[in-house]
């Protein structure tokens, strides 16, 4: 089984072949409109059931680890980079989340896109994104990792921008792309200082001579890889591209903007988990990251009246939980994995859920303009429902079971610096609940408020719906999954280390529990009590500095605007001024001065092209005869 | 196969080409479809004659033993005895991929010019027989191994590519040609210079002078000595290829010719800059190479970020594709110049792989001017909508520019960065910079002519011919294909450019940690049997 774990990654490559080529006038006949959509969706089904054949496999070995070198890519000297597989409990947990959710997305996609003419396209860009996430989780070296992660970035552009005649896509796509490019200079430079150092950027060459690496080495190092895990992640400071990449068809942000690879982030560091453990530094700036970024989604997440606006900043925010768990570190990697899971059900369910709304709805995504749709849309909100009590953590949904060990944890960081992280990861939960119940309320409860072209919300076919449920399944049972103790950590021990419990806790296990469901429960009741009549339809003047700040995300976007995109623009206007001006002008002056003759030369002839190569016919002739003179001498 | 002379043959054969087209009579007689028939049969004589070449160099391709001699296929014939200079021809890996790009790219840039001479003033005919020429001048260039025949290749090249731009190029294309001539003939002065002082170097020392490149590097001249004749030989070369602050006429070059001669311009005239810098600046003055070296590293980089910003810049497509490639330019001059194996690997790739690439990227730009009259970013908008297909291979082109993974520009330019970086640290992470802006110019072109809202202004446009999807679809699977599987051109790369190593006499930089830990585990050991005794 673990023989053919390279197909695993072949058929959506394969697939997003076909189906972008069979829209060539040629291959027009073979009427890939109308199969493509399921050939994109059995590619990434096959895959995942190949992937569980393989996790089975895996399961069976005893170290759990498999590695399988398919050809040579790279070979200059000692730079040896080959294209070889790595399945280990990690990326085993990963390819199924990717295959498994991946194959209810394209399902979902099925009905979502059914009746947009570009739905071919649209599954071969979904593919392309599924076998590019896979390469990035599947490598078991640096380069591999760098070519998924620009692949998926790659993916995300197209998809992004899958309706490129929309301006603010195409403007969302590019922006995705060039904050991504920003991280991927740290990866690529980290990869440059693991080679020069070790001579190897293989994983298992790299993990195991970290002890070789001076401190200073292995903090820069680690520095690079969370640049480039912040720009996949859309952590702080590159955040600001995440939330406009909702722009992009629903499928889309539930698939790559939520569960799959705005998480790679949190993949690498886990990956790269023995050179983070070895610098206290590195560890501390991952927990700071992940705190600012929990807080900045949460304070965003509760201005927004887009849904999936509000569920896009959720995701930053949820992603920040994950950093702050792999930041900690120990046995906190496997709770960020934990979360990265469970958040991968719910979220995604969310977001399909969001677009079953608005599928309803005539493409309305303004919350205010929603309203009690329970009644019209059963199946979506019970589903919408769960998932929403699976991320503001109540007992017994996965989001508990994940976020409250999480919270514990980072209180248990020794020093001050456990209280800050904790109570802003408390604070963080408290606001999750406020915003999402918001959320909840003004989209399913209380009174209808949409307007009057919309006579009849609907619920989605089958093919929508169904996704859902079993993604509403998944972010309940998953809790159980979690809930049985260290069932995941054991399964990660081979490469995230044996779980072992802190000797002592801050507060009190039981008492912080009940400490975060009490304060989840009163800030959603809180919400509730405050939405449950509706709100106002038209956007409210506001006195609070900090409600105009959370409108316009934190100024993130005014920042970029004024101090990069800005001066940046007047760089290049004042350069290519300076190209033409200065360098080219102090070229033509020269040319001018000694040009007077040829000018006037070129008054006595024609001032035709021929005269120029009869100069130089004259010339050349000239040049070899002086040679030749000079041979005679 | 072996014995077979190559590289004379596929030298002369375009040179007979282009003589036969340019005989053939002029006649205004049209066929059945008014196409003058004279301008036809010269079509099908070029690119007849441009495709065997291709079939002959593909031979000789795969004949090349990648683990043997440096020089193979190598030839002699007397030229000037007197002067101890010959027609001798020779390739190692370095040269090989390049005439390989030659033959690959001709047939498909006369493909793509198929109609451009045709209903103008200037003659048909010519322009092809003109193309042919500057084949015969591109591959002399790569083939031979005598220093005076390089230059006098060298210098020969600008001529077809002078008429090809003053004659059938943009409205500028007079200030174009004139201003990239001169610029080629100043450099190529210093080089004359250069060429001429290594010969009097030789007479002193071998007692008769030579231009063998091999006997060339066997010289040992003296410091002060290598370093002015390197000067000679640079300067030519980073006019040619061209580095910052030599630029500034390759945009207006590049603007002006028409499609099929930018791509050759940029694609392989400019590389031959950089191929000299690697071939011949190297193993001819290795200590001057050395002690130059920091400098150029420097004007690389600085070439990197300016080129990049000046791209962004751009308002005019084909001044747009030229500014990135003086960006590219700038990564392969700084593996060149990072002497070790895999930077320098890099950097013949990246020759390669920047051919395709930018000849892609300008392709494509030739399909849209042809249906817009204008290369203008701001006549188009939207066109993906009405142009699917051109849009596709418009981003494929792009993103290879811009070195995604899974394309062929990626394989090089990581190969540049981490061979550079371990020698040129600051200077490298620089240069990884560089990787932004690139996706900036490339994603923020693609945004202005494809994407947004359908310029209202634009005519009704067809989307990609037959004719030009085959002039398209080689280069772009070949970007394709040599993203995921470069080793077979990597291999004939890398032993040509360990041989250039050695010139220099330079190593590649043990890895840095464990070199440390050894020679601590070494100290340790040592401070154990000290002990011990």
């Amino acid at each position: 089984m673990l023989s053919l774990l390279w197909l695993i990654i072949a058929l959506p490559l394969a697939g997003a072949a076909v189906l972008l080529l069979a829209g060539a006038p040629p291959l027009r006949r073979l009427g890939a409109d109308k199969w493509g959509h399921y050939l994109g969706s059995a590619t990434v089904g096959v895959s995942f059931l190949l992937a569980v054949g393989a996790f089975f496999a895996l399961k069976d070995r005893s170290d759990r680890h498999y590695e399988d070198q398919l050809w040579s890519f790279i070979p200059v000297g000692d730079l040896q980079v080959d294209i070889g597989l790595l399945f280990d409990p990690l990326s085993a947990v990963f390819v199924l989340l990717i295959t498994g959710v991946g194959f209810l997305i394209h399902v979902y996609s099925i009905g979502y896109m059914a009746d947009d003419p570009g739905r071919r396209r649209f599954f071969g860009y979904l593919n392309l994104f599924v076998a590019a996430m896979l390469v990035l989780v599947l490598g078991n070296n640096f380069v591999s990792l760098y070519a998924g992660w620009e692949g998926v970035g790659l993916a995300s552009y197209l998809l992004i921008a899958f309706w490129y005649d929309r301006p603010s896509a195409a403007t969302a796509a590019k922006k995705a792309f060039i904050m991504n490019r920003v991280g991927d200079v740290g990866l690529a430079i980290a990869i440059f200082v693991l080679f020069a150092q070790l001579g190897t950027i293989t994983y298992d060459g790299v993990f195991s001579n970290v002890d070789d690496l001076s401190s200073v080495t292995i903090t820069v190092v680690a520095l690079l890889l969370l640049l480039g895990a912040c720009g996949k992640s859309g952590q702080f400071p590159l955040q600001a591209w995440l939330p406009d990449a909702m722009a992009g068809p629903t499928p889309v942000s539930a698939l790559i903007h939520a569960a799959t690879m705005v998480t790679a982030g949190v993949y690498l560091i886990a990956r790269a988990n023995p050179i983070f453990s070895a610098s206290e530094t590195a560890q501390l700036v991952v927990c700071i990251i992940g705190a600012i970024t929990l807080m900045i989604g949460c304070i965003i997440g509760c201005a927004k009246d887009d849904m999936k606006q509000v569920l896009a900043y959720s995701t930053v925010s949820q992603i920040g939980y994950m950093f702050l768990a792999v930041g900690l570190g120990g046995p906190a990697y496997a709770l960020g994995i934990a979360h990265l899971l469970a958040h991968g059900f719910f979220k995604a369910g969310l977001f399909l859920g969001a677009g079953s709304v608005m599928h309803g709805m005539k493409d309305q995504g303004d919350i205010r303009r929603f309203g009690g749709l329970a009644k019209y849309m059963p199946i979506t909100a019970v589903t919408f429902g769960l998932g929403y009590l699976a991320i503001i953590g109540l007992p017994p949904l996965s989001g508990f079971f994940t976020k409250d060990p999480i919270i514990e944890h980072a209180f248990d960081r020794p020093g001050w610096t456990g209280w800050v992280f904790g109570g802003a990861a408390l604070l963080g939960a408290g606001l999750t609940a406020f915003y999402m119940t918001r959320l909840m309320v003004l989209v399913f409860f209380g009174k209808k408020r949409w307007t009057d072209d919309i006579k009849h919300p609907h619920e989605s076919p089958a093919v929508m719906w169904w996704p859902m449920v079993v993604l509403a399944v998944g972010s309940v049972s998953a809790g159980y999954l979690f809930y049985r103790g260290d069932a995941l950590s054991d399964w990660l021990a081979p490469v995230l280390g044996e779980p072992h419990e802190a000797a002592t806790h801050k507060i009190e296990p039981g008492v912080l529990t009940a400490t975060v469901i009490g304060v989840v429960v009163v800030a959603a009741l809180f919400a509730a009590a405050l939405f449950w009549r509706g709100t106002a339809l038209q956007e409210q003047p506001v006195r609070s500095p900090f409600v105009i700040a959370a409108r316009r995300n934190l100024y993130a976007d005014a920042f970029n605007e004024a101090v990069l995109e800005k001066p940046g623009l007047w760089l290049t206007r004042i350069l290519v001024y300076f190209d033409s001006r200065g360098i080219d002008g102090m070229v033509n002056g020269l040319a001018a001065t000694v040009g007077g003759t040829s000018s006037r030369l070129r008054r006595l002839q024609t001032g035709f092209v021929r005269s120029y190569a009869l100069t130089m016919l004259f010339g050349a002739v000239a040049v070899v005869a002086a040679l030749v003179a000079a041979g005679w001498r | 196969m072996e014995n077979f002379p190559f590289l004379s043959v596929l030298t002369l054969t375009p040179l007979v080409g282009a003589v036969i087209v340019a005989l053939l009579p002029v006649s205004a007689a049209k066929d059945a479809k008014g196409r003058n028939r004279a301008d036809e049969a010269a079509k099908w004589v070029a690119l007849v004659i441009s495709l065997l070449v291709f079939v002959g160099t593909m031979l000789m391709f795969f004949a090349f033993d990648k683990n043997g001699d440096r020089f193979q296929f190598t030839e002699d014939y007397t030229w000037i005895p007197s002067f101890g200079t010959e027609f001798a021809f020779g390739v190692d890996g370095i040269a090989l991929v390049m005439l390989a790009l030659i033959a690959l790219l001709v047939p498909i840039v006369i493909l793509a010019s198929w109609h451009d001479g045709v209903g103008g003033k200037r003659s048909v005919k010519t322009f092809f027989a003109l193309m042919l020429a500057l084949e015969t001048c591109m591959i002399g260039v790569f083939a031979v191994t005598d220093v005076l025949l390089f230059y006098v290749f060298f210098e020969a090249m600008l001529v077809p590519m002078y008429f090809l731009i003053a004659s059938y190029g943009g409205p500028r294309r007079q200030y174009a040609a004139v201003k990239f001539f001169l610029y080629s003939l100043v450099g190529g002065l210093f080089m004359l210079a250069a060429v001429i002082g290594v010969y009097v170097v030789s007479t002193d020392q071998l007692g008769d002078g030579t231009f063998s490149f091999e006997q060339l590097t066997q010289l040992d001249i003296d410091p002060t000595t290598q370093r002015w004749l390197f000067l000679g030989f640079f300067i030519a070369f980073a006019i040619k290829a061209p580095l910052v602050p030599f630029h500034t006429w390759l945009p207006d070059a590049g603007g002006q010719a028409p499609i099929g001669a930018a791509v050759l311009l940029v694609g392989v005239l400019d590389k031959v800059g950089t191929y000299g810098m690697l071939r011949y600046c190297l193993p001819l003055f290795p200590d001057a190479a050395v002690y130059f070296a920091p400098w150029i590293v420097g004007i690389s980089v600085a070439g990197i970020i300016y080129g990049a910003l000046l791209a962004i810049g751009q308002s005019d497509m084909k001044r747009l594709v030229a500014y990135t490639s003086i960006a590219h330019f700038g990564f392969i001059a700084l593996g060149v110049f990072a002497f070790t194996s895999q930077a320098g690997t890099g950097a013949v790739l990246y020759m390669v792989n920047h051919g395709l690439s930018t000849g892609a990227l300008f392709l494509v730009v030739g399909f849209l001017i042809n249906r817009r009259k204008s290369s203008q970013v701001a006549d188009f908008g939207g066109a993906g909508k009405v142009v699917p297909w051109i849009a596709g291979a418009f981003l494929i082109a792009g993103l290879s520019s811009l070195a995604l993974p899974g394309t062929n520009s990626f394989v090089s330019e990581f190969l540049v960065l981490v061979g550079s970086f371990a020698t040129n640290k600051a200077a490298t992470v620089i240069a990884t910079i560089g990787i932004v802006f690139a996706a900036l110019y490339i994603l923020w072109l693609y945004q202005r002519t494809m994407q947004g809202k359908l310029n209202p202004e634009m005519p009704k446009m067809r989307d990609i011919s037959l004719r030009e999807s085959v002039v398209i679809a080689p280069v772009l699977v070949l970007i394709v294909a040599m993203g995921f599987y470069p080793k077979p051109v990597i291999d004939v790369i890398t032993p040509a450019v360990n041989f250039t190593m050695n010139d220099i006499d330079k190593k590649d930089p043990a890895p840095e940690a464990r070199d440390e830990a050894r020679s601590s585990e070494e100290q340790g050991d040592e401070a154990k049997s000290g002990a011990q005794k």
